[in-house]
């Protein structure tokens, strides 16, 4: 199924500029998976070693994902998957 | 390169450093998109209550983005303050920077800072790709004058 995805600034020159692009699949991993098929080198910036990136946040809807299965978090139709990096640092 | 930001929200960065200072204080001050015009001050819960590590907490991160969104904005500044170390970005900061259009703008609050003319020591940086580069900040009362070239604004004597 397709669902939005919002993508952030630092991320855009994957998706030609685009804020927002449409991708599919059930579960945030699928979604990424099918991203990288679009937009050639984003999986990398969110996936490391085969989980989310630490200071990379995905959400569906309104929750992240870390607390709801990670990349097996389930994705419903009309969903909205939001990517923000953490604003972080020491 | 340089950060034009107005008296008053120095002041609001310097008092949040302050208040949470033995931790790290940080926030982000929004302006409208394409601006580069901070306006809108908005202190942030460093969920890493500490004194060496500073991040958002994820479900605030995404309310701030969702505000700054519905109203045109973006994070013209993303401030934080650093407890024992001098007003610059450390390394974590340089490769956990990930807004390229931000002013990066710290504040130190150790106890040997060395403050400029208005007390405080606050420097601003743009981090980009890993390159951080310094800026010169512009401290203003207003921006009424800030999108004039300094030709551009009339000569305050001249109808005198």
């Amino acid at each position: 199924m397709a669902v939005t995805v919002s993508i952030p600034t630092i991320l855009r020159t994957h998706t030609g500029g685009e804020k927002s692009v449409e991708a599919k699949g059930n579960t945030v991993g699928e979604v990424i998976n099918d991203l990288e098929a679009r937009h050639g080198g984003i999986a990398g910036r969110l996936v490391n070693n085969g989980s989310l990136h630490r200071f990379v946040n995905i959400y569906v809807d309104d929750e992240d994902v870390r607390f709801a299965g990670g990349l097996e978090a389930p994705v419903g139709e009309n969903s909205t998957v939001t990517i923000l990096p953490a604003v972080a640092g020491g | 390169m340089v950060l034009v930001i107005r008296a008053d929200l120095v002041a609001e960065i310097v008092a949040h450093a302050r208040r949470d200072h033995p931790d790290e204080a940080c926030g982000v001050i929004a302006g409208p998109e394409g601006s580069d015009r901070p306006e809108r001050f908005v202190p942030m819960l460093n969920a890493a209550r500490s004194p060496t590590f500073y991040e958002f907490d994820s479900g605030d991160l995404l309310r701030l983005y969702r505000e700054m969104d519905a109203r045109g904005e973006v994070p013209v500044v993303i401030y934080h303050s650093h407890t024992a170390t001098e007003a610059h970005p450390s390394r974590t900061d340089i490769s956990l920077a990930s807004e390229p259009e931000a002013h990066y703008v710290l504040v130190s609050t150790r106890d040997e800072a060395e403050p400029n003319h208005a007390g405080h020591e606050l420097r601003s940086f743009r981090i980009v790709d890993g390159v951080v580069t310094e800026e010169q900040v512009d401290v203003v009362e207003t921006y009424m004058f800030a999108h004039t070239g300094a030709d551009d604004v009339p000569d305050r004597d001249a109808s005198v």
